[in-house]
Formats: C-alpha cells, structure tokens, sequence
C-alpha cells in the first residue's frame, strides 16, 4: 500500500538514484553561507517567515507609537511630519513587507510543496531570488528613516500628485518606490514558481481536486500575483519617471491625469486584497477540519468561491475611488457586493466543518475561530463600503480604517494560527499551548478591542491620518480605548516570542502531532531535504488521514443526506 | 429571525422562503421608513437632504448586517459549545449536502441584489442635479480653501490659521462645483454625511440641500501634506434673507475692498493653477 | 493539464465579458486596457496549456487512481545550493539604490548581475550546484 518512490530522490548530481535515503541529509555549506546558498524551500520559507515577522514587529511598533501620539487630542508625542511618516511607514511595511511575504512567501514557500507531495518548488534559484529581492526590498524602503527628508509621507497608497518631485522631495520616496519595485518582482517570481510547482510537481493521484485547500488558495493567488503586480511595478516606474525624468503622466500641468495612478494603484490594490486573505483563508481551512476531526465541509464550493473571489477581483479596484466622482460607480457597487457572496460560502463552510465534529481547543483552533469572528465583523462593514452612497460618508474617515484593520488583524490571527499548527512540522518542536491560548485571548480581546471604538469614531466624523483633533477633545475617551487595544495586542506579540524561547526545543512533535489530514504531515518534522522518503496513495485530498484511518473514510457525495 | 438553528439539513423549505422574504423586505422597509423607529446604529441623522437618504440605507444595511452577523455568530457560538470535544470516536465524515450549500449561495445573492437595489435608489437620489441658482466654486489647496460665489463677490479664503468659512442659504439647492489646485483634497463635512475628492484638474459637482440653519464643522480628509490634520472649513447654513444680507455685504466699498484682497490670496494660492480638464456634474453613471 | 488550462480559459474568458462590459459602459480607458490584458495574461498560458493537454494526454498526477510508482524517476535537476540567487538579488538591490544615490552604484550592481547571469547559466548548463 505504502511505497517507497524515486521521486523524491531527485538531485542530479551527487550519490546513486537507489537510495532515498542518501538524499535526507543534504551536503551543502554550513552556516551564514548555507543560507546565503540555499535553494531549499523550507529553509527560504523559514527566512521568508523570521524577516516578515521582523517586519511585524516594527510595523507594530510604529503602530504603538501612532496610538500613543492619538491618544491625547493634541499629542506631542511626534510632530506633524513625523507623524505622516509614521502612518506611511506603517501601512507599507504591514502590506508589502509583512502580510504579502509572509502570506505568500512564508507559510507558503515551506508549507505548499509538501501538501502536494513535491520535493521543492518548480524554480528552486528563483524561489532564493525572491527571497533575496524581498530583504533587499525592504531594506531599501527602510533605509528611507536614514536619509535626509526623512521616510515617505504621502500615505502608503501614495497618491499623485502628491507623491511627485515637487510635493515630495527627497530620497525617502524614491526609496519607498525602489523597495516597492524590489518587493514587487519578488512577489511575482513567486507566483510564477508556484503556479508552476501545482501545475508541473503533483505527485501521482494528487489530481487538481484533490489539493489541499491551502494549495488551491496559493494557486489562485499566484495567478492573482501574475495579473496585479506588474501593474503595480509599472505604476511605479511612471511614477518615478515623472519625479526624475520630467515626464508628466500624473501631472494635470503637462497634461497628465492624477486620477490614473489611483486607477493603476488600486487595479493592483484590490486584487492584492485577495492576495493578503486568501492564504490566510488557506490556512484556517486546513485548520478547522482536523481540529473538528472532520473533512472540510463542501470542498468543491470551497474552491470555486476561491475561483469567485479571483475573478471578480479585477473588476472591484474602483470602489477604493467612489469619491473621486469619476467612476462608474454601479458597476463597481455591484460587483464588489457580489464579492459577498463567495466569502459567505467560505464562512459557512467553516461552520459547517465544525457542525457535528469533536472539536478540540487547541490554540491552532482558537485562533482559526478567532479568525473567522473577527474576519465576519470586517467582512460585514466591507458590504457597507460597496455602497457608494455609505461610502460617500465613511471614505477616509476612521470607519475604513477600523474596517481594513479588522480584517487585517483576522488575518494576522489567522497567521498566528497557521504558525501554531505548522510550527512543530517546521521545527520539529511543539509551542507551548498555554502561552499560546494566553496570547490568543490577548490578541483577539485586543483586535475588538483596538477596532470597535474607530468604527463609532468614523462615524462620528474623525477623519483617517490626523496626527491631532484639538477641535474635537470628545474622541479621546475611544482613542484612548483603541490605544488600550493596540497595546494588549502589542502584549500579544510579545507572549509570541516569550513562547519560541519558552518551547525552544522542548517537546518533539513527532511526525503528526494533531492527527491532520494532508500530506505534511505524512513526513517527518522536521522534513528531510526533499520532503519525502514514501507517499502515501492519494486517493482523496486527505492522504494522510486516509492512511491513519482506513475505515473513516469521506461519505461519498450524497450519502451525507440523512 | 431565530438564532439558534435546529440543524443545518432541517428546516423546511417552506420558513427558508419567509427568512428568504424577511431577509428581502429589510433594506426596502429600512429605507421607506422615516428612520424614527430605528436606532441609527453609530451614524447620525444628517443635516442635509441627500445626507438624510444616506442615513436611511445606512440604517436598512445596519439591519441586514446585524441580522446575518448575530444570525452567523450564533451559529459558530453553537457549533463551539455543542460540538467540543467529548470523546475520542470519529464524527461521520459528511462533506458535502448541496441543498445547504446551494441555499446559502442563493440567498446571498438575493440579499446582494436587494442592497444593490436600495444603494441605486439612494445614489440617484444623493447625486441628483436639481437646477439651482446659488452656486459655490470650492478651491482646496496646501492648507486652506477659498470659497467664491457665481456671479457674486463674495468669498471667503483660509488657511491653517484661519478656518474659511463657506455660507450657504439654508431649504436651497446649492450647487459646489469643486476642484483642487495642487494635490488631491478632501471636501467633507461630517453632519452632511457626504465627502468627495477635491482633485486637481478636475471640476467635480454636487448638490447640497441643507435642512437646518447652524454652523458645521468641515475639514479636509485626503491626505495632502504636512498640514493635513488642521486644513479646517466651517460651513455657515443662513436663512435666506441673511444669506442676501452677507451677500450684499461684499457690495459696500468696504465690502469689495476686502473681496479683492481675499480674491488676491486666493490668486496666489492658486499660482500652482492647473487647467481644468474635466467635467463632472454627477458621479460617473 | 486540463483541468488546469479550463480553469486559467475560464478565468480569462470572464476577465473578457467583465472588460467589454466595463469598456463600453464608462468609456474609460486606463481600466479597460488593465482588464483586457488581464484576460491576455490568462488566455495566454490558458491556451497554452490545452494544446499541450491535447497532445500529451493524462499525466500521473492528472489519473485519480494513479499509484505512487506511476511517478517515480528522474524529474529535473534541482540545485542543492547556489549562490547566483543572492548574487543577482544584491545586483537588483545596487541598481535600485542607484535610482535614488546616483548611478555610479550601477557599476557593482551591473557586474554582480552580470557575473550572476553568467554563473548561473553555467551552473544550469552543468545541470546542478557545485
């Protein structure tokens, strides 16, 4: 039933092709060189995984810092300037630095070939390579605090004509656009190596339908990756062309048009949106099915909700511009409502893998749970923006910020989880469940915490990147709970590290410590070089559960029915 | 609406379609009420026309979204406590039951159209171009606004330190015709419950119908640059013989020589000024 | 092969009605050359891999009763490590720094991607690291 295969031996050069196992321990240079040389996914993934919670942790500090400075109507805690560098900086890292690499590059790079049985990814130089090109990136756009003038301060969607040469001198912006560069191939380089890896490096009976839903939504992402990141990069080259070369594409002087990069801009931004979440709905729902010992509920809907999502989301961007006045505004009405739609599935499929099941409260599964409440709270003040008349009167108010920092901080629950659940298979080492519940409560009491008191804010009229509101002293009271919220999630952050060096290589994991379902976890923890001494027989998406249980199979479709 | 379901296969097909109807009926009752009976969920009831028709579809999606979000909590809250962990046998290994999947693909999408429905309605009537006499020219520039009057020498120009001050007739349509002259603005006032972009280059055009004389607080909300948190405004709403009366004010010798001196402000405010290109008397529908 | 391509055809199909739509519509063109070229970038690939579905039949990983034998052999070379990668990261990085601190950081930042190009087309030519 269980065969030894070849596949996984499949280096050219180095012992016979016999032996899978001459081909566990890799011989590769030691130390900062074998990082520097590696090409193996699960260490870039790992690499991916500490810097872009590096990132996390300096996007949350300057977080800290703007709730502090909001916290008093007139706060002295930052100046003006310094306070527009601070959100800039802030949104950057958390969106291109932090929640990108670590959604697609992360969890994804080490995680995504394993499920499918691969023994690395398609492109193994170019995964490094966008690795790399990720760093150099983010060093680039943080290099930005070090230069004279300070880092960029138009926001971090940077509109033009704001961020041109004459409103915004100075080398921080055009590092922040060299970074995004840097970031943005990086992003695609991914896309193309995991698009290429699902299509080209299943392993035999790993049919399309039967990937992991993680796998699918990494998929999808990468295609999403490959038709909004260029857009992006090429935004951005025009954007510097304009601030250098004396070209006038987002300038009305010499007859170019300021509203062209908000349309470049979100054409990109939208779909990243979907880019950000969906790996992180990959993870949850891997998640919630072993954790309710149960197969995930509606598979099929699963994937094509995903599908949805992807394709309606190069028609959304604009709902991001409702005020400008100059967009169709009921064709982007309707279909980012429709959006709704899709992600409602999602969530009652979520359900319903837990209907019925025996769910256990690890600390994997509270986070997923914890994920899914915060992510329907953001999801449903989501259906209000797709109206442009809510929209009219919540745009750049607080109520958006409160609206893109619930579902963000979902997803950085939903991370959480993921690295609560694949941790032990990445290190081969159990975190500390106590701590990690702790954290759990902390992070999530103050995800509501930090973001309930904007929503009322917004409504009340607090417009979004004000550094002070002298005129209205009544907002400190919810400015001041929302700051109690960031710090209890900053305390959260900080549990996270205490548990690494807490379990630091305590309890051994063994090769399935949660009786999980696909194939990771077939193989040992940590995995051996490429991935795999034996696969299982595929018969299903679960391989591995169906290894472990022979006689619990999935009903067959339509046996369910009682 | 009940919260707590019985199962996810149960309930007959008969109390999915008054759930289906009730579910339907909600955004169109929460609109054709006068918004009396039904809290205003954070929002406030606005203090022009077309702000009033936002509150009412705030209000009908406020209740569809209570109702699905206290509908889906629930259901989690149940599933959590009722199916914790008891034992170690395996629960039958259901996957799929396409009915359920197909009700809650299909109700959705119903729910969807009916929002979709109750916004066109509510935009047609929040972007509507009534013909209207008083028409307000709106510049936003870094960190101010200037206010000028068709056929009118009144104005009124500030800056950072000095809040500009646009007066407006109150019952009147008043046409703004709003543009930016160097980076993209915000023109918001928060008891309206509308805001659009000031862009440069573009002429951008609404109505606003004020219901109630006061003073109300407008400041810029598009990012724009240093200043951006203090590029304050106050909006003036005057019954209409005090409009004249302000109006008239500007034609006195005193009058216009302070006129001039706010139009020479404003001029060199505007020295960055950049052509006006497009046009926009509604959104782009 | 293709279940794959229907998905990528089918994706760029609905790009296609979505952009015809939107074009003639609102007339606006900076979204409507972004949605027709999305429905390209998914075509493209999509098209491809259906001719090649066609001529190649079945894969082991495309048979759902495929066993793990169907699958053994020889895949490709897979480098064990290489250093071109971070060569050629450390090239990009030189040369966007030198958008911004002046173009003499094009000299290391063309010769690192250089020398990456070339080790790298040597290293795959030998078929592996090392």
């Amino acid at each position: 039933m269980i065969s030894t295969i070849d596949k996984v031996t499949t280096e050219s050069h180095g012992d016979d092709h016999g032996h899978s196992h001459g081909h566990a321990e890799h011989h590769g240079p030691r130390g900062i060189l074998n990082w520097l040389t590696t090409t193996d996914h699960k260490i870039i993934g790992l690499s991916y995984t500490i810097t872009s919670v590096i990132m996390l942790v300096i996007g949350g500090a300057l977080a800290e810092v703007i709730r502090g400075q909001l916290a008093n109507p007139n706060g002295h805690l930052v100046t003006m300037a310094q306070y527009n560098e601070l959100f800039t900086m802030h949104g950057s890292i958390m969106i291109y630095l932090f929640a990108g690499p670590f959604a697609f590059g992360a969890l994804a790079n080490i995680i995504v070939p394993i499920q499918i049985g691969a023994p690395d990814m398609a492109f193994p130089r170019l995964n490094a390579l966008s690795y790399w090109l990720y760093l150099t990136g983010a060093i680039t756009m943080l290099l930005g605090f070090f230069v004279t003038g300070g880092a960029a301060n138009f926001g971090w969607v940077g509109y033009a004509p704001l961020s041109d040469a004459i409103y915004s001198p100075g080398a921080g912006a055009d590092l922040w656009i060299g970074g995004l560069m840097l970031t943005g191939f990086s992003a695609i380089f991914t896309g193309v190596n995991i698009c290429a890896t699902v299509f080209y490096l299943r392993a035999p009976g790993m049919t399309l339908f039967r990937m992991p839903i993680f796998t699918w939504n990494l998929l999808v992402v990468s295609i999403l990756i490959l038709l909004a990141f260029p857009v992006l990069t090429a935004g951005l080259i025009m954007l510097y062309s304009d601030r250098h070369l004396g070209t006038h594409i987002y300038t009305v002087v010499g007859g170019g048009s300021p509203v062209l990069w908000q349309h470049i801009f979100w054409f990109w931004g939208h779909p990243e949106v979907y880019i950000l979440a969906l790996p992180f709905f990959g993870m949850v729902t891997e998640i919630i099915p072993v954790f309710s010992k149960k197969p995930v509920f509606g598979y099929k809907g699963m994937v094509f909700a995903t599908l949805t999502i992807a394709a309606l989301s190069l028609g959304v961007w604009a709902h991001h511009m409702f005020t400008t006045g100059v967009v169709l505004l009921p064709f982007f009405s309707i279909m980012s409502l429709l959006i709704a739609v899709p992600t409602g599935i999602k969530i009652f499929n979520w359900i319903g893998s837990m209907w019925r099941g025996q769910i256990w409260f690890s600390a994997a599964m509270l986070f997923s749970i914890g994920f899914v409440v915060t992510f329907l709270i953001g999801g449903l003040t989501g259906v209000y923006l797709a109206s442009p008349p809510l929209d009219f009167f919540t745009h750049d108010t607080y109520f958006i910020v409160a609206h893109f920092h619930s579902v963000v901080m979902a997803l950085v629950i939903g991370g959480m989880a993921g690295l609560y659940y694949w941790g032990p298979k990445i290190t081969g080492y159990m975190l500390n469940e106590r701590i990690g519940k702790t954290q759990f409560w902390f992070l999530f009491i103050g995800t509501q915490v930090f973001t309930i008191p904007q929503y009322i804010l917004g409504l009340q009229g607090m417009p979004r990147r004000m550094a002070i509101y002298p005129n209205d002293p009544q907002w400190q009271t919810l400015n001041t709970w929302s700051s109690v919220g960031a710090i209890m999630i900053g305390i959260s952050t900080l549990l996270f590290i205490v548990n690494i060096v807490a379990s630091w290589k305590k309890h051994p994991a063994g090769d399935n410590p949660w009786d999980a379902h696909t194939l990771e976890w077939f193989t040992t923890s940590p995995p051996p070089h490429h991935n795999f001494f034996r696969l299982p027989q595929i018969r299903s998406e679960r391989p591995t559960w169906d290894h472990n249980h022979p006689d619990a199979k999935t009903l067959a479709h339509g046996k369910d029915a009682h | 609406m009940e919260l707590t379901p019985r199962t996810p296969k149960g309930a007959p097909a008969k109390s999915r379609l008054r759930r289906l109807a009730i579910a339907l009926a909600l955004p169109i009752a929460g609109i054709s009420l006068s918004g009396c009976t039904l809290p205003g969920f954070g929002a406030h009831q606005s203090d022009t026309t077309t702000g009033q028709s936002a509150y009412y579809l705030w209000q009908g999606f406020s209740v569809v979204a209570a109702i699905i979000g206290a509908f889906v909590l629930a259901l989690i809250v149940y599933a959590v406590v009722a199916y914790r962990r008891k034992g170690d046998e395996i629960p039958k290994q259901t996957q799929y039951h396409v009915p359920l999947e197909i009700i809650y693909t299909v109700i959705p999408i119903l729910i969807v159209i009916a929002l979709f429905v109750a916004t066109i309605v509510t935009e047609n009537k929040v972007l509507a171009m009534p013909k209207t006499d008083v028409s307000i020219n709106v510049n936003a520039f870094q960190w101010g606004w200037g206010f000028t009057y068709d056929k009118q020498n009144a104005i009124s120009v500030g800056s950072t330190t000095e809040s500009p001050v646009m007066v407006m007739p109150v019952d009147t349509d008043v046409r703004i015709v709003l543009t930016a002259t160097d980076v993209v603005h915000g023109f918001y006032v928060r008891d309206f419950n509308f805001s659009r972009f000031a862009l440069p280059g573009v002429k951008n055009q609404f109505t606003l119908h004020a219901t109630k004389t006061g003073t109300f607080f407008g400041q810029c909300t598009q990012l724009c640059g240093l200043y951006h948190s203090i590029m304050y405004y106050k909006v003036k709403v005057v019954t209409q013989d005090e409009y004249q009366t302000w109006l008239n004010s500007f034609n006195t010798p005193e009058g216009k020589a302070a006129a001039d001196a706010a139009k020479k402000v404003l001029k060199e405010q505007m020295s960055a000024h950049v052509p006006v290109k497009t046009e926009i008397s509604r959104g782009a529908n | 092969m293709r279940v794959e391509a229907k998905i990528l055809i089918a994706l760029g199909l609905f790009f296609g009605l979505m952009c015809a739509v939107y074009w003639t519509w609102s007339l606006e063109n900076a979204g409507g050359v972004m949605m027709f070229f999305g429905m390209g970038l998914c075509l493209l690939p999509g098209s491809y891999y259906y001719w090649w579905s066609r001529r190649m039949g079945p894969r082991a990983e495309d048979d759902p009763n495929a066993t793990q034998e169907a699958g053994a052999g020889y895949i490709d070379a897979f480098p064990g490590s290489s250093i071109f990668p971070f060569t050629l990261g450390m090239g990009a990085f030189f040369i966007v720094l030198a958008l911004v601190f002046g173009s003499w950081m094009l000299v290391p930042g063309l010769g690192l991607v250089i020398w990456a190009a070339l080790g790298g087309i040597a290293e795959g030519r030998r078929g592996g690291s090392r």
